[in-house]
Protein backbone atom coordinates (compact mmCIF):
# COMPACT_ATOMS: atom_id res chain seq x y z
CA UNK A 1 0.00 0.00 0.00
CA UNK A 2 1.56 3.32 -1.07
CA UNK A 3 0.58 6.89 -0.02
CA UNK A 4 1.11 10.52 -2.51
CA UNK A 5 2.53 12.53 0.13
CA UNK A 6 2.33 16.63 -1.46
CA UNK A 7 4.14 19.45 -0.05
CA UNK A 8 3.55 23.05 -1.42
CA UNK A 9 4.46 26.86 -0.19
CA UNK A 10 7.39 29.05 0.12
CA UNK A 11 10.45 27.28 0.19
CA UNK A 12 12.53 27.62 3.94
CA UNK A 13 15.32 25.71 5.02
CA UNK A 14 14.53 21.58 6.33
CA UNK A 15 10.96 21.04 4.89
CA UNK A 16 12.17 17.80 3.17
CA UNK A 17 14.37 17.02 6.53
CA UNK A 18 10.86 17.50 8.57
CA UNK A 19 8.36 15.74 6.41
CA UNK A 20 11.17 12.88 6.35
CA UNK A 21 11.80 12.49 9.85
CA UNK A 22 8.22 12.18 10.52
CA UNK A 23 7.83 9.43 7.79
CA UNK A 24 10.32 7.59 9.68
CA UNK A 25 8.98 8.36 13.17
CA UNK A 26 5.80 6.23 11.91
CA UNK A 27 8.04 4.08 9.73
CA UNK A 28 6.58 4.62 6.59
CA UNK A 29 9.43 4.08 3.56
CA UNK A 30 9.61 6.82 1.13
CA UNK A 31 10.27 5.34 -2.72
CA UNK A 32 10.37 8.01 -4.59
CA UNK A 33 10.44 11.92 -4.24
CA UNK A 34 10.60 14.53 -7.08
CA UNK A 35 10.54 18.41 -5.88
CA UNK A 36 11.08 21.86 -7.76
CA UNK A 37 11.28 24.91 -6.77
CA UNK A 38 9.82 27.52 -8.52
CA UNK A 39 10.61 31.28 -8.02
CA UNK A 40 10.03 30.53 -4.46
CA UNK A 41 7.55 28.24 -4.00
CA UNK A 42 8.34 24.69 -2.70
CA UNK A 43 6.18 21.95 -4.71
CA UNK A 44 7.38 18.34 -3.33
CA UNK A 45 5.61 15.25 -4.33
CA UNK A 46 6.51 12.02 -2.60
CA UNK A 47 5.21 8.43 -2.83
CA UNK A 48 5.41 6.46 -0.06
CA UNK A 49 5.16 2.65 1.73
CA UNK A 50 2.58 2.39 4.67
CA UNK A 51 2.05 -1.09 4.37
CA UNK A 52 4.40 -0.91 7.88
CA UNK A 53 3.14 2.31 8.87
CA UNK A 54 2.91 1.94 12.70
CA UNK A 55 0.43 4.58 13.78
CA UNK A 56 -3.28 4.46 12.18
CA UNK A 57 -3.41 6.23 8.68
CA UNK A 58 -5.72 9.09 9.57
CA UNK A 59 -3.56 9.75 12.78
CA UNK A 60 -0.54 10.17 10.01
CA UNK A 61 -2.36 12.20 7.85
CA UNK A 62 -3.37 14.43 10.32
CA UNK A 63 0.04 14.94 11.76
CA UNK A 64 0.88 15.62 8.81
CA UNK A 65 -0.83 18.22 7.92
CA UNK A 66 -0.28 20.25 11.28
CA UNK A 67 3.17 20.28 10.80
CA UNK A 68 2.68 21.81 7.03
CA UNK A 69 0.55 24.42 8.56
CA UNK A 70 3.18 24.59 11.48
CA UNK A 71 6.07 25.75 8.05
CA UNK A 72 3.01 27.69 7.05
CA UNK A 73 3.50 24.75 3.99
CA UNK A 74 0.28 23.05 2.55
CA UNK A 75 0.60 19.18 3.35
CA UNK A 76 -1.95 16.09 2.02
CA UNK A 77 -1.24 12.83 2.75
CA UNK A 78 -3.67 10.43 0.42
CA UNK A 79 -3.61 6.92 -0.76
CA UNK A 80 -2.39 6.20 -4.23
CA UNK A 81 -5.80 4.37 -5.10
CA UNK A 82 -7.55 7.54 -5.25
CA UNK A 83 -4.86 8.79 -8.13
CA UNK A 84 -4.79 5.59 -10.03
CA UNK A 85 -8.39 5.27 -10.50
CA UNK A 86 -9.24 9.02 -11.45
CA UNK A 87 -6.22 9.05 -13.92
CA UNK A 88 -5.96 5.38 -15.19
CA UNK A 89 -8.33 3.17 -16.69
CA UNK B 1 3.67 5.56 -12.26
CA UNK B 2 1.22 9.00 -11.67
CA UNK B 3 3.00 12.14 -13.08
CA UNK B 4 3.27 15.01 -10.72
CA UNK B 5 0.44 17.07 -13.15
CA UNK B 6 -2.05 14.51 -12.33
CA UNK B 7 -1.63 14.55 -8.84
CA UNK B 8 -1.74 17.92 -8.68
CA UNK B 9 -4.66 18.24 -10.74
CA UNK B 10 -6.52 15.94 -8.24
CA UNK B 11 -5.43 17.88 -5.29
CA UNK B 12 -6.77 21.10 -6.43
CA UNK B 13 -10.42 19.67 -7.43
CA UNK B 14 -10.70 19.26 -3.76
CA UNK B 15 -9.08 21.60 -2.31
CA UNK B 16 -9.50 24.43 -4.34
CA UNK B 17 -12.47 23.47 -6.78
CA UNK B 18 -14.98 21.96 -4.34
CA UNK B 19 -14.88 18.59 -5.31
CA UNK B 20 -16.18 16.03 -3.08
CA UNK B 21 -18.63 12.65 -2.90
CA UNK B 22 -22.26 14.72 -1.98
CA UNK B 23 -23.58 11.44 -0.58
CA UNK B 24 -23.46 7.84 0.61
CA UNK B 25 -26.60 6.44 0.70
CA UNK B 26 -27.58 3.11 2.11
CA UNK B 27 -31.04 1.51 0.70
CA UNK B 28 -32.52 -0.35 3.05
CA UNK B 29 -35.74 -2.71 2.33
CA UNK B 30 -38.32 -2.62 5.34
CA UNK B 31 -40.49 -4.84 3.68
CA UNK B 32 -39.58 -7.57 6.36
CA UNK B 33 -40.24 -5.40 9.05
CA UNK B 34 -44.67 -5.01 8.31
CA UNK B 35 -46.67 -6.21 11.12
CA UNK B 36 -50.29 -5.51 11.68
CA UNK B 37 -49.39 -4.03 15.02
CA UNK B 38 -48.22 -0.47 13.93
CA UNK B 39 -46.10 -0.28 17.16
CA UNK B 40 -44.32 -3.35 16.77
CA UNK B 41 -43.53 -2.37 12.59
CA UNK B 42 -42.15 1.03 14.44
CA UNK B 43 -39.82 -1.45 16.69
CA UNK B 44 -39.07 -3.63 13.67
CA UNK B 45 -38.09 -0.46 11.67
CA UNK B 46 -36.18 0.92 13.77
CA UNK B 47 -33.84 -2.27 14.94
CA UNK B 48 -33.75 -3.09 11.23
CA UNK B 49 -32.00 0.54 10.41
CA UNK B 50 -29.88 0.70 13.58
CA UNK B 51 -28.75 -2.36 12.92
CA UNK B 52 -27.70 -2.18 9.44
CA UNK B 53 -26.28 1.34 9.25
CA UNK B 54 -24.71 1.21 12.91
CA UNK B 55 -21.15 1.25 10.58
CA UNK B 56 -22.46 4.08 7.92
CA UNK B 57 -20.78 6.54 9.55
CA UNK B 58 -17.78 5.72 11.00
CA UNK B 59 -16.63 3.90 7.79
CA UNK B 60 -17.65 7.27 5.64
CA UNK B 61 -15.31 8.81 8.06
CA UNK B 62 -12.55 6.46 7.62
CA UNK B 63 -12.49 6.64 3.92
CA UNK B 64 -13.10 10.43 3.89
CA UNK B 65 -9.59 10.30 6.02
CA UNK B 66 -7.55 7.49 3.83
CA UNK B 67 -8.51 8.72 0.84
CA UNK B 68 -8.31 12.35 1.44
CA UNK B 69 -11.96 13.17 -0.65
CA UNK B 70 -14.70 15.15 1.31
CA UNK B 71 -17.99 12.85 2.09
CA UNK B 72 -20.38 15.23 2.84
CA UNK B 73 -23.35 13.13 3.66
CA UNK B 74 -24.25 9.98 5.42
CA UNK B 75 -27.60 8.58 4.36
CA UNK B 76 -30.56 6.06 4.35
CA UNK B 77 -33.29 5.10 2.03
CA UNK B 78 -36.08 3.19 3.14
CA UNK B 79 -38.79 0.74 0.98
CA UNK B 80 -41.74 3.26 0.45
CA UNK B 81 -43.47 3.89 3.58
CA UNK B 82 -46.70 3.44 2.10
CA UNK B 83 -46.46 0.14 1.17
CA UNK B 84 -44.94 -1.31 5.11
CA UNK B 85 -47.79 0.77 6.32
CA UNK B 86 -50.43 -0.89 4.57
CA UNK B 87 -50.08 -4.02 6.09
CA UNK B 88 -51.20 -1.96 10.11
CA UNK B 89 -54.34 -1.83 11.14
CA UNK B 90 -54.21 1.58 12.39
CA UNK B 91 -53.17 3.85 10.24
CA UNK B 92 -51.66 6.90 11.73
CA UNK B 93 -48.48 6.63 9.71
CA UNK B 94 -46.26 9.09 11.25
CA UNK B 95 -45.65 7.00 14.17
CA UNK B 96 -43.01 5.40 10.96
CA UNK B 97 -41.65 8.95 10.39
CA UNK B 98 -40.87 9.26 14.30
CA UNK B 99 -39.35 5.80 14.32
CA UNK B 100 -36.97 6.99 10.93
CA UNK B 101 -36.32 10.17 12.79
CA UNK B 102 -34.98 8.44 15.90
CA UNK B 103 -33.14 5.64 13.74
CA UNK B 104 -31.59 8.37 12.02
CA UNK B 105 -30.42 10.58 15.16
CA UNK B 106 -29.13 7.20 16.54
CA UNK B 107 -26.89 5.86 13.81
CA UNK B 108 -25.73 9.82 12.83
CA UNK B 109 -27.00 10.15 9.27
CA UNK B 110 -27.50 13.73 7.67
CA UNK B 111 -30.98 12.59 6.61
CA UNK B 112 -33.51 9.28 6.01
CA UNK B 113 -35.97 9.36 3.04
CA UNK B 114 -38.57 7.10 2.01
CA UNK B 115 -41.50 8.46 3.66
CA UNK B 116 -42.88 7.74 0.45
CA UNK B 117 -46.07 7.18 -1.78
CA UNK B 118 -45.84 5.14 -5.02
CA UNK B 119 -49.56 6.15 -6.62
CA UNK B 120 -49.15 6.81 -10.17
CA UNK B 121 -52.11 4.34 -11.30
CA UNK B 122 -53.78 4.83 -8.09
CA UNK B 123 -53.76 4.64 -4.49
CA UNK B 124 -53.67 1.66 -2.44
CA UNK B 125 -53.46 0.06 1.28
CA UNK B 126 -52.21 3.33 3.42
CA UNK B 127 -51.24 5.16 0.31
CA UNK B 128 -54.03 7.84 1.00
CA UNK B 129 -53.26 8.02 4.97
CA UNK B 130 -49.56 8.46 4.40
CA UNK B 131 -49.56 11.79 1.67
CA UNK B 132 -52.26 13.34 3.80
CA UNK B 133 -49.91 12.39 7.16
CA UNK B 134 -46.53 14.19 5.20
CA UNK B 135 -46.93 18.17 6.47
CA UNK B 136 -47.32 16.51 10.17
CA UNK B 137 -44.53 13.51 9.81
CA UNK B 138 -42.17 16.66 8.43
CA UNK B 139 -43.28 18.88 11.02
CA UNK B 140 -41.88 17.13 14.13
CA UNK B 141 -39.08 15.37 12.11
CA UNK B 142 -35.74 17.06 10.89
CA UNK B 143 -34.26 14.46 9.45
CA UNK B 144 -36.85 12.74 6.96
CA UNK B 145 -37.76 13.32 3.86
CA UNK B 146 -40.87 12.55 1.77
CA UNK B 147 -41.67 11.96 -1.59
CA UNK B 148 -44.61 10.79 -3.91
CA UNK B 149 -44.82 9.65 -7.59
CA UNK B 150 -47.55 10.98 -9.34
CA UNK B 151 -46.90 9.80 -12.74
CA UNK B 152 -44.95 7.77 -15.11
CA UNK B 153 -44.74 7.33 -18.76
CA UNK B 154 -45.80 3.63 -18.45
CA UNK B 155 -49.05 4.24 -16.06
CA UNK B 156 -49.82 8.08 -17.10
CA UNK B 157 -50.19 10.84 -14.75
CA UNK B 158 -52.98 10.50 -11.83
CA UNK B 159 -54.46 13.68 -11.39
CA UNK B 160 -56.15 12.66 -8.44
CA UNK B 161 -52.64 12.53 -6.55
CA UNK B 162 -51.77 15.86 -8.43
CA UNK B 163 -54.95 17.53 -7.23
CA UNK B 164 -54.11 16.21 -3.56
CA UNK B 165 -50.39 17.18 -4.00
CA UNK B 166 -50.87 20.96 -4.20
CA UNK B 167 -52.73 20.64 -0.99
CA UNK B 168 -49.95 18.63 0.57
CA UNK B 169 -46.75 21.05 -0.30
CA UNK B 170 -49.07 24.32 0.73
CA UNK B 171 -49.85 23.10 4.17
CA UNK B 172 -46.13 21.13 4.61
CA UNK B 173 -45.14 25.08 4.24
CA UNK B 174 -47.94 26.21 6.36
CA UNK B 175 -47.06 23.65 9.38
CA UNK B 176 -43.14 25.01 9.54
CA UNK B 177 -43.91 28.97 8.57
CA UNK B 178 -41.95 29.47 11.60
CA UNK B 179 -38.82 27.35 10.08
CA UNK B 180 -38.64 29.01 6.53
CA UNK B 181 -41.41 26.86 5.65
CA UNK B 182 -38.81 23.83 5.99
CA UNK B 183 -41.22 21.15 5.41
CA UNK B 184 -42.24 21.90 1.63
CA UNK B 185 -37.88 21.49 1.21
CA UNK B 186 -38.24 17.98 2.28
CA UNK B 187 -40.56 16.89 0.21
CA UNK B 188 -40.95 15.73 -3.70
CA UNK B 189 -43.57 15.17 -5.96
CA UNK B 190 -42.48 12.77 -9.14
CA UNK B 191 -42.71 11.43 -12.48
CA UNK B 192 -40.90 8.44 -13.10
CA UNK B 193 -39.34 8.19 -10.05
CA UNK B 194 -35.86 6.22 -9.75
CA UNK B 195 -35.69 3.70 -7.77
CA UNK B 196 -32.11 3.59 -6.45
CA UNK B 197 -31.60 7.34 -6.01
CA UNK B 198 -29.22 8.63 -3.35
CA UNK B 199 -30.30 12.04 -3.78
CA UNK B 200 -32.41 13.66 -1.00
CA UNK B 201 -35.40 14.62 -0.76
CA UNK B 202 -36.38 12.17 -3.29
CA UNK B 203 -34.58 8.94 -2.44
CA UNK B 204 -36.41 6.08 -1.26
CA UNK B 205 -35.12 2.34 -1.82
CA UNK B 206 -37.33 0.61 -4.52
CA UNK B 207 -39.00 -3.14 -4.03
CA UNK B 208 -37.07 -4.38 -6.82
CA UNK B 209 -33.48 -3.55 -4.98
CA UNK B 210 -32.09 -5.93 -2.82
CA UNK B 211 -31.99 -5.72 1.42
CA UNK B 212 -29.18 -3.77 1.61
CA UNK B 213 -27.20 -1.81 -1.17
CA UNK B 214 -24.58 1.31 -1.13
CA UNK B 215 -25.55 4.41 -3.77
CA UNK B 216 -22.68 7.18 -3.92
CA UNK B 217 -23.97 10.91 -6.04
CA UNK B 218 -21.27 12.35 -6.54
CA UNK B 219 -20.72 16.34 -7.32
CA UNK B 220 -18.44 18.59 -8.67
CA UNK B 221 -19.91 21.56 -10.65
CA UNK B 222 -17.00 23.37 -9.23
CA UNK B 223 -14.18 21.16 -10.83
CA UNK B 224 -16.20 21.47 -14.35
CA UNK B 225 -16.55 25.06 -14.59
CA UNK B 226 -12.98 25.38 -13.62
CA UNK B 227 -11.62 22.66 -16.33
CA UNK B 228 -13.67 24.84 -18.81
CA UNK B 229 -12.01 28.08 -17.33
CA UNK B 230 -8.72 26.89 -17.62
CA UNK B 231 -9.13 24.83 -20.96
CA UNK B 232 -11.96 25.98 -23.23
CA UNK B 233 -10.42 29.22 -24.78
CA UNK B 234 -10.95 29.21 -28.39
CA UNK B 235 -12.83 25.72 -28.51
CA UNK B 236 -15.59 25.35 -30.48
CA UNK B 237 -18.75 23.51 -28.85
CA UNK B 238 -17.70 19.75 -29.76
CA UNK B 239 -14.69 20.57 -28.04
CA UNK B 240 -16.13 22.08 -24.67
CA UNK B 241 -18.47 18.74 -24.93
CA UNK B 242 -15.38 16.68 -24.76
CA UNK B 243 -13.84 19.04 -22.66
CA UNK B 244 -16.88 18.29 -19.86
CA UNK B 245 -16.71 14.69 -20.43
CA UNK B 246 -13.24 14.17 -19.60
CA UNK B 247 -13.57 15.94 -16.68
CA UNK B 248 -16.83 14.05 -15.87
CA UNK B 249 -14.85 10.77 -16.19
CA UNK B 250 -12.81 11.59 -13.35
CA UNK B 251 -15.26 12.94 -10.93
CA UNK B 252 -17.32 10.03 -11.86
CA UNK B 253 -14.11 7.84 -10.77
CA UNK B 254 -14.04 9.22 -7.59
CA UNK B 255 -17.57 8.16 -6.40
CA UNK B 256 -17.24 4.68 -8.10
CA UNK B 257 -13.98 4.23 -5.84
CA UNK B 258 -15.53 5.47 -3.19
CA UNK B 259 -18.83 3.35 -3.58
CA UNK B 260 -16.42 0.34 -4.35
CA UNK B 261 -14.65 0.83 -0.86
CA UNK B 262 -17.86 1.69 1.01
CA UNK B 263 -19.72 -1.84 -0.04
CA UNK B 264 -16.40 -3.79 1.04
CA UNK B 265 -15.95 -2.28 4.21
CA UNK B 266 -19.43 -2.08 5.11
CA UNK B 267 -20.17 -5.64 3.82
CA UNK B 268 -22.87 -4.91 1.64
CA UNK B 269 -23.33 -4.61 -2.44
CA UNK B 270 -22.37 -1.86 -4.33
CA UNK B 271 -25.82 -0.02 -6.12
CA UNK B 272 -24.68 2.48 -8.44
CA UNK B 273 -22.99 5.57 -8.59
CA UNK B 274 -25.22 8.29 -9.73
CA UNK B 275 -23.65 10.99 -12.07
CA UNK B 276 -24.94 13.90 -11.00
CA UNK B 277 -23.81 17.14 -11.13
CA UNK B 278 -25.36 18.41 -7.94
CA UNK B 279 -24.46 22.29 -6.92
CA UNK B 280 -23.91 23.90 -3.15
CA UNK B 281 -24.81 27.14 -2.55
CA UNK B 282 -20.83 28.03 -1.87
CA UNK B 283 -19.54 30.34 -4.46
CA UNK B 284 -18.16 28.25 -7.57
CA UNK B 285 -19.75 24.78 -7.25
CA UNK B 286 -22.50 26.11 -9.28
CA UNK B 287 -23.93 24.80 -11.91
CA UNK B 288 -25.26 27.88 -13.55
CA UNK B 289 -21.56 29.28 -13.60
CA UNK B 290 -20.93 26.17 -15.91
CA UNK B 291 -23.40 27.60 -18.52
CA UNK B 292 -21.95 31.11 -17.96
CA UNK B 293 -18.84 29.80 -18.43
CA UNK B 294 -19.91 28.18 -21.70
CA UNK B 295 -21.07 31.36 -23.08
CA UNK B 296 -24.09 32.72 -21.45
CA UNK B 297 -24.03 36.18 -19.82
CA UNK B 298 -26.63 34.85 -17.23
CA UNK B 299 -27.82 31.57 -17.06
CA UNK B 300 -32.08 32.01 -17.82
CA UNK B 301 -30.93 34.03 -21.07
CA UNK B 302 -31.76 32.19 -25.00
CA UNK B 303 -29.66 29.34 -24.85
CA UNK B 304 -29.77 28.31 -21.86
CA UNK B 305 -31.90 25.32 -21.92
CA UNK B 306 -29.36 24.41 -25.18
CA UNK B 307 -26.24 24.26 -23.44
CA UNK B 308 -27.79 22.68 -20.41
CA UNK B 309 -28.41 19.93 -23.06
CA UNK B 310 -24.81 19.83 -23.54
CA UNK B 311 -24.03 19.73 -20.33
CA UNK B 312 -26.11 16.78 -19.21
CA UNK B 313 -25.38 14.78 -22.13
CA UNK B 314 -21.59 15.10 -21.82
CA UNK B 315 -21.75 14.41 -17.90
CA UNK B 316 -23.35 11.28 -18.72
CA UNK B 317 -21.27 9.80 -21.48
CA UNK B 318 -18.11 10.59 -19.25
CA UNK B 319 -19.97 9.42 -16.26
CA UNK B 320 -20.65 6.09 -17.89
CA UNK B 321 -17.53 4.84 -19.03
CA UNK B 322 -16.13 5.26 -15.66
CA UNK B 323 -18.32 3.46 -13.52
CA UNK B 324 -19.50 -0.27 -13.67
CA UNK B 325 -22.94 0.72 -12.45
CA UNK B 326 -25.02 4.02 -13.04
CA UNK B 327 -28.27 4.84 -11.36
CA UNK B 328 -30.35 7.23 -9.86
CA UNK B 329 -31.29 10.96 -11.31
CA UNK B 330 -27.81 10.64 -12.90
CA UNK B 331 -27.16 14.50 -15.22
CA UNK B 332 -27.08 17.73 -14.08
CA UNK B 333 -29.29 19.42 -11.37
CA UNK B 334 -30.75 22.81 -11.12
CA UNK B 335 -31.49 23.31 -7.83
CA UNK B 336 -32.39 27.19 -7.71
CA UNK B 337 -31.85 27.87 -3.68
CA UNK B 338 -28.55 25.60 -3.96
CA UNK B 339 -26.84 27.14 -6.55
CA UNK B 340 -24.88 30.73 -6.11
CA UNK B 341 -25.69 31.19 -10.16
CA UNK B 342 -29.17 30.16 -10.15
CA UNK B 343 -30.05 32.37 -6.60
CA UNK B 344 -28.43 35.29 -8.74
CA UNK B 345 -30.06 34.96 -12.06
CA UNK B 346 -33.41 34.59 -10.37
CA UNK B 347 -32.50 37.76 -7.72
CA UNK B 348 -31.87 39.77 -11.02
CA UNK B 349 -35.06 38.45 -12.73
CA UNK B 350 -32.99 36.33 -16.02
CA UNK B 351 -34.44 33.08 -15.08
CA UNK B 352 -37.95 32.51 -14.50
CA UNK B 353 -39.68 29.59 -13.50
CA UNK B 354 -41.08 29.42 -17.27
CA UNK B 355 -37.89 28.99 -18.18
CA UNK B 356 -36.70 26.45 -15.26
CA UNK B 357 -39.56 24.49 -16.90
CA UNK B 358 -37.65 24.40 -20.09
CA UNK B 359 -34.43 23.48 -18.76
CA UNK B 360 -36.04 20.44 -17.04
CA UNK B 361 -37.31 19.04 -20.42
CA UNK B 362 -33.23 18.39 -21.23
CA UNK B 363 -31.58 18.06 -17.32
CA UNK B 364 -31.84 15.32 -14.97
CA UNK B 365 -34.77 16.43 -12.43
CA UNK B 366 -36.97 19.28 -12.08
CA UNK B 367 -38.99 22.26 -10.62
CA UNK B 368 -36.34 21.90 -7.47
CA UNK B 369 -35.83 24.16 -4.31
CA UNK B 370 -38.13 26.87 -6.05
CA UNK B 371 -39.37 29.76 -3.66
CA UNK B 372 -43.10 30.89 -4.87
CA UNK B 373 -45.15 33.47 -3.13
CA UNK B 374 -46.96 31.88 -0.03
CA UNK B 375 -50.16 32.58 -1.31
CA UNK B 376 -50.29 30.91 -4.19
CA UNK B 377 -53.34 28.25 -4.18
CA UNK B 378 -53.18 24.98 -3.97
CA UNK B 379 -54.69 24.49 -7.29
CA UNK B 380 -51.71 26.41 -9.17
CA UNK B 381 -49.03 23.93 -7.41
CA UNK B 382 -51.19 21.04 -8.88
CA UNK B 383 -51.09 22.54 -11.74
CA UNK B 384 -47.17 23.30 -12.21
CA UNK B 385 -46.90 19.50 -10.71
CA UNK B 386 -49.11 17.98 -13.62
CA UNK B 387 -47.07 19.95 -16.22
CA UNK B 388 -43.71 18.84 -14.63
CA UNK B 389 -45.25 15.63 -15.06
CA UNK B 390 -46.39 15.80 -18.01
CA UNK B 391 -42.72 16.35 -19.14
CA UNK B 392 -41.64 13.45 -17.43
CA UNK B 393 -44.14 11.41 -18.88
CA UNK B 394 -43.95 12.24 -22.12
CA UNK B 395 -39.98 12.56 -22.43
CA UNK B 396 -39.74 9.06 -20.49
CA UNK B 397 -37.65 10.53 -18.01
CA UNK B 398 -37.54 11.57 -14.05
CA UNK B 399 -39.28 14.82 -13.37
CA UNK B 400 -39.87 16.34 -9.79
CA UNK B 401 -41.35 19.11 -8.38
CA UNK B 402 -39.85 20.50 -4.79
CA UNK B 403 -41.41 23.95 -4.77
CA UNK B 404 -41.70 26.29 -1.52
CA UNK B 405 -44.71 28.56 -0.54
CA UNK B 406 -43.01 30.82 1.09
CA UNK B 407 -45.86 31.31 3.94
CA UNK B 408 -46.79 34.97 4.35
CA UNK B 409 -43.70 36.53 1.65
CA UNK B 410 -43.89 37.66 -1.75
CA UNK B 411 -41.68 38.18 -4.68
CA UNK B 412 -38.73 39.91 -4.20
CA UNK B 413 -38.34 38.44 -0.56
CA UNK B 414 -36.18 35.41 0.50
CA UNK B 415 -36.58 32.15 2.42
CA UNK B 416 -33.38 31.18 4.20
CA UNK B 417 -32.89 27.53 5.01
CA UNK B 418 -28.95 27.55 5.79
CA UNK B 419 -26.94 24.27 5.31
CA UNK B 420 -26.94 22.61 1.30
CA UNK B 421 -30.42 23.66 0.92
CA UNK B 422 -29.44 27.63 0.83
CA UNK B 423 -31.18 30.56 0.26
CA UNK B 424 -33.15 31.97 -2.70
CA UNK B 425 -35.76 34.96 -3.51
CA UNK B 426 -39.66 34.25 -3.95
CA UNK B 427 -40.15 34.26 -8.17
CA UNK B 428 -42.92 35.06 -9.69
CA UNK B 429 -45.59 32.98 -10.63
CA UNK B 430 -48.70 32.80 -13.22
CA UNK B 431 -51.68 33.50 -10.97
CA UNK B 432 -54.64 32.77 -13.56
CA UNK B 433 -56.41 29.41 -12.41
CA UNK B 434 -56.30 26.29 -13.44
CA UNK B 435 -58.73 25.24 -11.03
CA UNK B 436 -61.07 23.35 -13.38
CA UNK B 437 -58.84 21.34 -15.03
CA UNK B 438 -57.98 20.31 -11.29
CA UNK B 439 -60.42 19.56 -10.09
CA UNK B 440 -61.58 17.52 -13.30
CA UNK B 441 -59.35 14.70 -11.38
CA UNK B 442 -58.92 11.32 -12.83
CA UNK B 443 -56.12 10.06 -14.89
CA UNK B 444 -54.31 11.37 -18.19
CA UNK B 445 -53.59 8.29 -20.09
CA UNK B 446 -49.95 6.92 -21.09
CA UNK B 447 -48.70 8.49 -23.49
CA UNK B 448 -47.78 6.70 -27.34
CA UNK B 449 -44.37 5.73 -27.29
CA UNK B 450 -43.59 5.55 -31.00
CA UNK B 451 -45.17 8.36 -34.10
CA UNK B 452 -42.56 10.88 -31.73
CA UNK B 453 -42.78 14.27 -33.06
Amino acid sequence: MRAVITVVGKDTVGILAKVSQKCAESNVNINEVTQSVLEDIFCMIMVADISKINKDFGAFSEEMKKMGCDLGMSVHVMHETIFNSMHRI
Amino acid sequence: MINTHEILETITMIQDENLDIRTVTMGISLLDCMDADIDKACDKVYNKIVSTAKNLVPVCCEIETELGIPIINKRISVTPIGIIASACKEQNPVKFALALEKAAKQVGVNFIGGYSALVQKGFAGADMELIKSIPEALAVTEHVCASVNVGSTKAGINMDAVALMGKIVKECAERTADRQCIGAAKLVVFCNAPEDNPFMAGAFHGVGEPDVVINVGVSGPGVVRAALAKNSEGLDLTGVAELIKRTAFKITRMGQLVAQEASKRLGYPFGIVDLSLAPTPAIGDSVAYILEEIGLECCGSCGTTATLAMLNDAVKKGGVMASSRVGGLSGAFIPVTEDAGMIHAATIGALTIEKLEAMTAVCSVGLDMINIPGDTSADVISALIADEAAIGMVNSKTTAVRVIPAIGKNVGDELNFGGLLGNGPVMKISTYSPAKFINRGGQIPAPMQSLKN
